[in-house]
């Protein structure tokens, strides 16, 4: 399989990747990791007439602790994520980041580039969504932060304009207990999520629940909040009851399809189990 | 026959016969890159090949405009099913009498069929081009399962078969009808089972490729080609082809795994030589992994009842089965002629009991062709699996736990050799200590007790068993054939004047080994050192006829030849002796590597000073040379066999089941190399665990094949895979040279069954008795919620 | 695009398409044939090469991205005139049978050793789990990357 031929450019500065992002307009597309694009590329699935590649942009590969927020550039590879000690700030993200894709894309492959893709089985979004994180995203015009849920706009679609990109991806710290987890059921190593939970519990000082966050992958047309979910759990002393209230929420926002990877009745009920075993996880690291 | 828990070698390590855990010779190649595989063959001026292939299942092949492609800078030429057809070119046989397309002309018959070829200078233009070939297809409603495709109005699929009138590809039966109906008749119990042994590939890690050289000027077809079985091969391309078969040279350099897969010849095959002679340049195509999944021969996808009638104390009178064979477009495995479900009626196992029938239909669809022995002997894995799912079922049923419910009907060890109720002679066995060596790894009883613990605290674990029985090796050259060349096998030894030998094989490695463990046996036989004979295979210009390596035959029918052709030479060497000794040949007595007078052992003469005089100073009345080829037909197939144990947490929640524990004991007879059988066995396991947990093609009601890529195929990992522990016991085979068996698929043949068991174990008191293979998460779940 | 890359400690220039995959700059381009291809979808890992020392898949990256880049491929793992531990250690271990992934599973057991010299079981499993073998069931692979360890061990101890 071969991909079909393409224009490229690898600039060495974020100015001139924006630049030939804005000179070539619908026809430009950023090159990161590559790690889902090259293969769309094979099965010409997709067909760039131009590729900007920022591969080269050293600048954009810092993970760091910045304003209550940890901050992922554009250029920081998934195994950085696991690698880093700041990204320890975020269970939600720490615990996710081991289990993209394998080891080797995982030196390759990016965040930003994963949340950019779009992709409803792509695990990021989810943890994004659980985290509230907000995309940070560049044109030649000027730069804004555009939150995660506005990001994503459907299947393999988000919210920047023509020559726009991502430059990073930043998770606020809750300044409370906070815990998280991301709980997949893949098959195997290297395959996509069948379905995945993230959650984050931010605990308020007499310890009931400051603010829920809980993403779900894989189970809609795009990675999906549980928004319900989360509003059933704000403010309440967290419990066992409470979670699997929550859980069947979470289950009821999914809406998964019945493929190859299972049945749709059986991964809302893995939903419901990931849901509240995730919460169990996170309340557990919030109080450690 | 003697079953130890080992072998104890007959020669010296410096000797490294049979029993030596020799490193292999053929890794230091594989470790430096400098491994040579089809794709790794570039010849001057070679050309490149791409192939379009059929978007839908089953269609109207209306009209093909290659006219902007063959525009494209760098294209040669676009090989469609009409120009072949004006060489005859546009059908081949099949290895099981039927015909298939090289190239379509009258209608697509699967997704993923081929349909034209693009031949460029260089493979990114080839693929560029395809994307430039405009196809009008008219569809046709797909068939895409052999149910729907037995029904009376079903469209016919075969319709290039004047005489065909109906999705029949073949039907076949074994046994004794009458016999098994008056067991049944007088059975206390009948357990019964229905279940599906899923579409899976083979998928070698190389995909399948060729390098076709037709020199232009002398007409030598040089082909280098992805081939478990160069010789059959040849003579195949010789009746396909018109070419004179001694023109053609079929070099099946490193294989990069085989498992069945490189037994078929592929339309892509044929094309490629077809272009090379029209062109006069070498031609290369390899296989994406795309076209490997969607067109190459699968395995499995059989649809099997069966039933076990039990009497009062649950000993097994009779078995009955029927299975239906979801063939694809063509029929195109590779069975023994007078075998058509291949050796599926091995299907009465390790169990003695009297009358047994089988029944057997192949049907057409619109799927892929194929249905090859994916690690297996032709059908005996999915035998296999049919009747270690129906002992367990049926111990559950009558309240016995399975183990002790396989001690009460196995055959013995004084029954062999062993007359099954469908025909084979089963060669040796002892089947309860292999069991119970397995149950004593494991620590059984404990299980048995935790399990009962984990019961009553709401925890589900299961363990699971099967104790399988193969057969391998075909085969006596009376009833084996494939396509009519009857399969013996064969193998020549030269040993040089230095003491230094040549050893060349019709079979051909794929990672097994023979390049180590074929020496051994001459070793053995001859006590020259393994590390002073060189093993040649795979190049039909310089190795002797054979039908190549499947079906675990290597070890029971090529490793015959040579153990027999090592003492064909031995018999000489003894007269040379005899000659440089002055004595008489029966006064001599061998040990591994000299001869030496009876009675004063200081008189000896070794295997290298006997080399070299058969050069330098042989007797008159002998010619000179130490040489030999020998053609081996064995007397019977051999009977590896084995007892597997899997132990399974399972999540209720999810579904998930996770191995906890696997043991593994295999009896394959005389090991020749420990070391490379552990490997095999390793192997094999891995196999089984992913057809019981993951692996699998099926399609979508459209006929779209869902498993085209690694990404949804789902092959497993280091980390999914479970942790082995392997345990051995040896029975030789009584009628092999050396006592072996072969053991390459018996893992994969024997497992599944035992993971699956396993599940059900787990589950079987709340109801359960089946599930499918994979066995995933969510039929786990359903199964617990619908009992 | 004309292309410099190091390959095993040699400087190879080449001029290619955009679209060019690695590995087919290393495998056609550069000769060195010891790196394979046996999937698409970057699954499998039989293109497994070191980048500046980063085991990736050459067939899920362009030439391009690697011009002035430094790549270790099978061919280069050898100390000199001797094989290196990793490959001394799939030799004795028998971690290999048909040849086809073993480039790739001895460069990430490779890196996996220079970053972490006494792994688990559990670490060797995890590092290997981008790089499919459907012969040997990993089994001696695993067996074969501890081989290595302690050999690394007992050289620098």
């Amino acid at each position: 399989m071969y991909p079909p031929a393409f224009e490229y450019q690898a600039p060495d500065t974020l100015e001139g990747a924006l630049a030939a992002l804005a000179e070539l307009g619908d026809e430009g597309r950023v090159l990161a990791g590559g790690q889902s694009l090259i293969p769309m590329m094979k099965f010409h699935l997709a067909a760039p007439a131009h590729l900007v590649d920022i591969n080269r942009i050293s600048e954009l590969s810092y993970i760091r602790r910045s304003n209550g927020s940890l901050c992922i550039g554009a250029l920081a590879r998934h195994n950085d994520v696991v690698r880093s000690d700041d990204a320890k700030a975020s269970d939600v993200v720490s615990s996710a980041a081991p289990w993209i894709s394998d080891p080797l894309v995982r030196n390759r492959g990016t965040v930003c580039g994963s949340v950019a893709h779009c992709d409803p089985e792509g695990d990021w979004n989810s943890v994004m969504l659980a985290a509230r994180a907000e995309v940070m995203v560049q044109g030649s015009s000027g730069s804004r932060r555009v939150g995660i849920d506005d990001f994503i706009v459907s299947y393999f679609t988000n919210s920047l304009e023509t020559g726009e990109m991502v430059t990073g991806v930043c998770v606020p710290i809750p300044s409370g207990a906070t815990g998280g987890s991301y709980m997949k059921l893949e098959r195997k190593i290297g395959d996509y999520a069948t379905v995945g939970v993230a959650t984050q519990l931010e605990l308020a000082d007499d310890g009931s629940i400051a603010q829920a966050g809980i993403g779900l992958t894989a189970v809609n047309y795009q990675n999906t909040r549980a928004s319900a979910a989360e509003d059933m759990l704000a403010g309440e002393m967290p419990s066992d009851e409470l979670f699997a209230e929550a859980a069947a929420a979470a289950a009821s926002a999914s809406d998964p399809q019945t493929d190859v990877r299972g049945d749709a009745d059986w991964k809302r009920n893995v939903v419901a189990v990931f849901t509240r075993r995730g919460l169990a996880q996170a309340l557990a690291s919030a109080g450690s | 026959m003697q079953t130890q828990t080992h072998h104890k070698p007959c020669t010296s390590p410096e000797i490294g016969g049979v029993g030596h855990s020799l490193r292999r010779v053929e890794d230091a190649r594989f470790l430096q890159g400098a491994g040579n595989y089809v794709d790794d063959v570039n010849l001057p001026g070679m050309l490149h090949m791409a192939i379009l292939r059929s978007p839908v299942a089953h269609a109207k092949l209306v009209s093909i405009d290659s006219s902007a492609a063959m525009e494209l800078d760098g294209v040669l030429a676009v090989v469609t099913g009409e120009l072949m057809a004006q060489h005859n070119l546009a059908w081949m046989p099949t290895l099981s009498g039927d015909t298939q397309a090289v190239l379509a002309t009258d209608k697509v018959r699967y997704q993923g069929q081929e349909v034209a070829c693009v031949i460029a200078t260089d493979r990114y233009i080839a693929e560029d081009a395809l994307r430039l070939i405009d196809v009008d297809y008219e569809e046709l409603e797909p068939i895409t399962n052999p149910q729907r495709s037995l029904e009376a109005d079903a469209p016919l699929i075969r319709t290039d078969k004047e005489d065909v009138t109906d999705n029949v590809s073949f039907t076949w039966e074994a046994g004794d009808k009458d016999a098994t109906d008056a067991a049944f008749a007088k059975a206390a119990k009948v357990v019964s089972i229905e279940t599906h042994y899923p579409r899976s590939h083979p998928s070698p890690l190389e995909t399948c490729g060729i390098v076709a050289d037709v020199h232009p000027a002398t007409g030598k077809a040089t082909i280098y080609m992805t081939s478990q079985a160069p010789h059959a091969h040849r003579t195949l391309f010789a009746l396909v082809a018109g070419l004179p078969e001694q023109n053609i040279r079929i070099i099946s350099p490193d294989i990069g795994g085989g498992f069945g897969n490189k037994v078929p010849i592929y339309p892509g095959y044929v094309v490629a030589t077809a272009a090379s002679l029209l062109i006069g340049l070498p031609v290369k195509w390899v296989e994406s992994r795309t076209e490997n999944l969607i067109s190459t021969g699968f395995g499995r996808d059989y649809y099997m009842t069966g039933s076990l009638a039990l009497d009062d104390n649950g000993r097994i009178l009779g078995l009955r089965t029927d299975l239906l064979a979801d063939q694809g477009a063509f029929y195109s495995d590779a069975q023994p002629t007078k075998f058509r479900a291949g050796l599926f009626h091995i299907v009465t196992g390790s169990y003695d009991f009297d009358a047994a029938h089988v029944t057997a239909k192949g049907a057409f669809t619109n799927k892929a062709p194929g249905g090859v022995a994916y690690r297996c002997s032709f059908r005996v894995t999915e035998a296999s699996y049919l009747i270690e799912r129906l002992i367990q079922n049926a111990a559950n049923e009558i309240g016995m736990d399975p183990a002790e419910f396989r001690r009460m009907n196995f055959i013995q060890p004084e029954q062999f050799p062993y007359t099954s109720p469908t025909g084979f002679v089963y060669d040796s066995g002892d089947y309860e200590t292999a069991m119970q060596m397995a149950m004593d790894m494991v620590g059984y009883d404990e299980l048995r007790a935790e399990q009962a613990a984990a019961r009553e605290e709401g925890r589900l674990m299961g363990i699971g068993m099967a104790s399988f029985t193969e057969v391998v090796g075909a085969g006596p050259a009376h009833t084996y054939d494939i396509a009519g060349l009857k399969m013996f096998d064969s193998a020549e030894l030269r040993v040089h004047p230095t003491g230094k030998a040549i050893l060349k094989l019709g079979v051909k490695t794929q990672g097994q080994g023979h390049e180590t463990t074929f020496a051994q046996i001459v070793a053995e036989e001859l006590g020259i050192p393994a590390t002073d004979i060189a093993v040649m295979h795979g190049d039909t210009d310089n190795t002797p006829y054979g039908l190549g390596t499947y079906a675990s035959r290597s070890t029971p029918v090529g490793g015959g030849a040579t153990a027999m052709v090592a003492r064909k030479l031995r018999d000489k060497a003894r007269k040379i002796a005899a000659h440089l000794l002055e004595a008489s040949p029966e006064d001599l007595d061998w040990e591994p590597g000299k001869f030496s007078v009876k009675g004063s052992p200081d008189s000896s003469v070794s295997i290298q000073d006997i080399a070299f005089a058969a050069y330098t100073n042989h007797p008159e009345d002998e010619e000179a040379g130490l040489e030999g080829v020998h053609y081996y037909n064995p007397p019977n197939m051999t009977y590896p066999f084995g007892t597997y144990i899997v132990v399974v947490d399972l999540d209720p929640d999810t579904g998930v089941w996770t191995v906890r524990r696997m043991v593994a004991v295999d009896d394959c007879g005389v090991r020749i190399n420990p070391m490379i059988v552990d490997g095999q066995i390793h192997g094999g396991l891995t196999e089984g665990f992913a057809k019981a947990n993951m692996q699998w093609i099926t399609f979508d009601e459209d006929g779209n094949c869902i498993g085209s890529n690694f990404m949804d195929y789902l092959v497993p990992t280091a980390w999914e895979t479970p942790r082995f522990e392997l345990g051995e016991t040896v029975t030789p085979s009584p009628h092999h040279p050396i006592g072996a068996k072969g053991v390459g698929e018996s893992a994969t043949v024997g497992s599944p069954a035992a993971f699956v068991n396993a599940v059900i174990d787990a589950l079987a008191h709340l109801g359960v008795t089946n599930i499918d293979m994979p066995v995933l998460p969510d039929r786990v779940w359903k199964a617990i919620h619908n009992a | 695009m004309q292309i410099t890359i190091n390959v095993n400690g040699t400087e190879h220039t080449a001029d290619v398409e955009p679209r060019r995959l690695l590995v087919d700059a290393i495998r056609s381009d550069f000769g060195l044939r010891g790196t394979h291809i046996g999937c698409d979808t970057t699954s499998c890992g039989a293109c497994t090469v070191l980048v500046d020392g980063v085991p990736m898949k050459s067939c899920t990256m362009f030439a391009v991205q690697a011009d002035g880049a430094s790549v270790t491929t099978v061919e280069g793992l050898k100390q000199g005139a001797e094989l290196s531990n990793v490959q001394k250690g799939f030799a004795q271990e028998h971690g290999l049978q048909c040849g086809f992934c073993t480039p790739g599973m001895m460069l990430v057991s490779t890196a996996l050793l220079e970053e972490n010299p006494d792994p688990s079981e559990d670490d060797i499993r995890w590092a290997i789990s981008g790089n499919i073998c459907r012969c040997t069931g990993y089994v001696n692979i695993v067996k074969a990357v501890q081989w290595a360890a302690a050999q690394n061990g007992g050289e620098e101890g």
